[in-house]
């Protein structure tokens, strides 16, 4: 099986504060700490299993600024051959579908039986990319991918699609094909510092936009479905009465609330 | 305004309520609004989708009996090729998503997934969605086109009640062609444990705040004291801390307890979903802008390492444990 992944390196804001930057369009990101993108690792994990069961080869590619090498190189620790890293002014602002064209352009050209995507980036939640890569490529895809089996011929693989409720979907899909994978599908691993050591000496192959062959229109903000107005906080309807004190009183407030509701 | 086309999605005989509140949301947009069905021997649908809208295309076809995105792709473009509708409406399900952004690079028709809601510019949508797992809202601008398509997220619009009789136009599968690359093969449930959350009165969900499965002793010792069972965000599920049937969301178990108390949970929609319903709503997290305090009735923004064991202590003495 000769497999691609694709990585999206992204701030980590579960638990930051995030404030609407200057321009309105972006956050400021400077105390952020930033982590591949949750599903991406899963879809990391997935591709070396495989390769591990099946023998074969999995390329890393990541769309972003040399600070993505980070996360490329982890890829490439736990088991990841080669690595592309696409960067250029006029990739900047792309949505989904101008990411999608970029990654397509860089895979056209590989011989690959599977693509896999994560099935949605926790920054942006468009979750486009694994249905447009594929229709761009010309192949099947699925997406939220929850199993994934390569069946014996090697030509087909049976895949299980998360659907509301956790019941899954199962599909026999053809290959080549992109598959958009979800959060749970596997145990991701830890890179083994010897994974590590190799990896920082793997080269990171840099391309751009011309070396893909794609106009910069097509690209970025001006190849893009939709471009980012501006942002502004949600409107939350109302918000929960805040307890205050400290641990001991908020811990006591509560119970009173509690007991007061019949609930205790 | 050119026709406002709206996919009837459905499953295993039902029909899914997003497939009406975009009904609903598309009827205040100005335009004729054609529910498109795809599927095998769905009449009821037809019917009901019919109350709510100005048409009802309904392709009867076997092929549609389950959903697949190779024959719903090839249906869905054929019929927008021929009708020519200015905007396509397709819920953000595990069903739309799937689909809606390979049709639109397809028809070459601008997207926006996630709508959580919708102005319109003339002929031309102005959705909003959300980033950062809410915590921010997106304003957008579409690139001028004659086809836009948005995936709505559910509750995005209200359902109302029927309020039209729309024609039910009965069309020939237009795919004419033996679905090749991708077959549905079946539908596999997912596996039921000891404890059904959603007959719980009272729940303690836990998300990835508890850091790792060997602090659960915490939130387990609550649960007991209070008489909950315990519940989690499918972080805590993916992680492997908790068996997937305690899974409250989208893509777990939808949950209405007397109380939900939310410990180390942000509050992510597809979470929301599944307890929004809950009589009270109690959050604990350190985080003052987590969204999951703007569903809530009260909150406790602390570590939650400080205020569980504190917070079970009183219930303790309160009850005379
Ligand atoms: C298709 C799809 C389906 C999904 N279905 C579901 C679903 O069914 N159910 C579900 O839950 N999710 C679902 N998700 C995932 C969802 O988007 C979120 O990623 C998930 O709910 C996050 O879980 P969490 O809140 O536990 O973790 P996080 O978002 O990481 O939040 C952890 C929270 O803990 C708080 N915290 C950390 N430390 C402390 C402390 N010491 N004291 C107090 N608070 C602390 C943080 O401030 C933060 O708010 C789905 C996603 C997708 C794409
Ligand atoms: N900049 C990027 N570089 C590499 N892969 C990406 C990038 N952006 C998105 N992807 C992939 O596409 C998936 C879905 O992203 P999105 O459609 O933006 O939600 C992610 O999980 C990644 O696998």
């Amino acid at each position: 099986m000769n497999m691609v992944v694709c990585v999206k390196r992204v701030p980590d804001t579960a638990e930051a504060e995030v404030h609407i930057d200057a321009s309105g369009k972006d956050i400021e990101k400077s105390r952020l700490s930033f982590k591949i993108n949750e599903c991406d690792n899963y879809a990391v994990e997935e591709a070396i299993q495989i390769k591990e069961r099946l023998g074969g080869t999995v390329t890393v590619i990541s769309l972003g600024p040399k600070e993505n090498d980070e996360v490329i190189r982890m890829a490439l620790a736990k088991g990841g051959d080669e690595a592309i890293r696409l960067e250029d002014e006029a990739f900047a602002g792309g949505d989904g579908f101008a990411v999608a064209k970029a990654l397509a352009a860089a895979i056209k050209g590989m011989e690959f039986d599977i693509v896999f995507t994560g099935a949605l980036a926790d920054d942006d939640g468009y979750a486009v990319v694994p249905a447009a890569l594929g229709e761009l490529l010309g192949v099947p895809h699925a997406t939220y991918v929850k199993k994934v089996e390569i069946l014996e011929d090697g030509k087909r693989a049976r895949v299980g699609r998360e659907l509301e409720g956790g019941l899954l979907e199962f599909l026999e899909i053809d290959l080549p094909c992109v598959l958009g994978i979800q959060t749970g599908i596997n145990e991701p691993r830890y890179a083994s510092f010897k994974g590590i050591k190799q990896a920082a000496k793997k080269e990171i192959a840099v391309k751009s936009a011309a070396d893909l062959g794609v106009d910069a229109s097509e690209v970025g903000e001006a190849g893009s479905w939709a471009v980012l107005e501006k942002f502004t906080p949600p409107v939350v309807g109302e918000m929960a009465e805040i307890l205050e004190g400290d641990p001991e009183e908020t811990a006591a407030k509560l119970a009173a609330i509690l007991k007061e509701k019949g609930l205790v | 305004m050119k026709d406002i086309f709206v996919l009837i999605e459905h499953r295993r005989g039902e029909m899914r309520d997003v497939s009406i509140e975009m009904l609903c949301g598309a009827a205040g947009l100005g335009g004729t609004v054609v529910a498109v069905l795809l599927g095998k021997d769905v009449d009821a649908f037809a019917e009901k989708a019919a109350g709510y809208a100005d048409k009802v295309l309904y392709v009867n076809d076997p092929m549609f009996e389950n959903y697949n995105s190779e024959a719903y792709q090839k249906a869905l473009s054929a019929l927008i090729k021929e009708h020519n509708p200015g905007l396509v409406l397709i819920g953000n399900t595990a069903q739309g998503i799937d689909l809606a952004p390979a049709l639109a690079v397809e028809l070459g028709a601008p997207l926006v997934t996630d709508v959580t809601a919708l102005e319109m510019e003339g002929d031309k949508p102005k959705p909003t969605r959300q980033f950062y797992g809410g915590k921010l809202d997106a304003h957008m601008v579409m690139k001028d086109a004659d086809l836009y398509i948005l995936t709505v997220r559910e509750a995005t619009f209200q359902a109302g009640e029927p309020s039209k009789s729309g024609e039910i136009v009965k069309v020939e599968n237009p795919v004419k062609e033996e679905i090749t690359y991708r077959k549905f093969v079946e539908y596999v449930e997912p596996e039921v444990g000891e404890v059904d959350i959603t007959q719980s009165t009272m729940l303690v969900g836990v998300g990835r705040g508890i850091r790792e499965d060997k602090n659960l002793p915490i939130v387990e010792e609550l649960a007991k004291v209070l008489g909950a069972d315990l519940a989690a965000s499918r972080a805590v599920v993916d992680a492997g801390w908790l068996p997937a049937d305690r899974q409250v969301g989208i893509s777990g178990k939808t949950v209405k307890p007397k109380l939900y108390l939310a410990v180390g949970i942000s509050g992510a929609f597809q979470h929301v979903t599944g307890m929004k319903g809950s009589e009270v709503i109690v959050a604990i997290n350190k985080d003052p802008d987590a969204p999951i305090f703007g569903i809530a009735d009260y909150g406790i923004v602390d570590d939650l390492f400080k205020v569980v064991p504190k917070l079970t202590e009183k219930i303790k003495e309160l009850k005379g444990l």
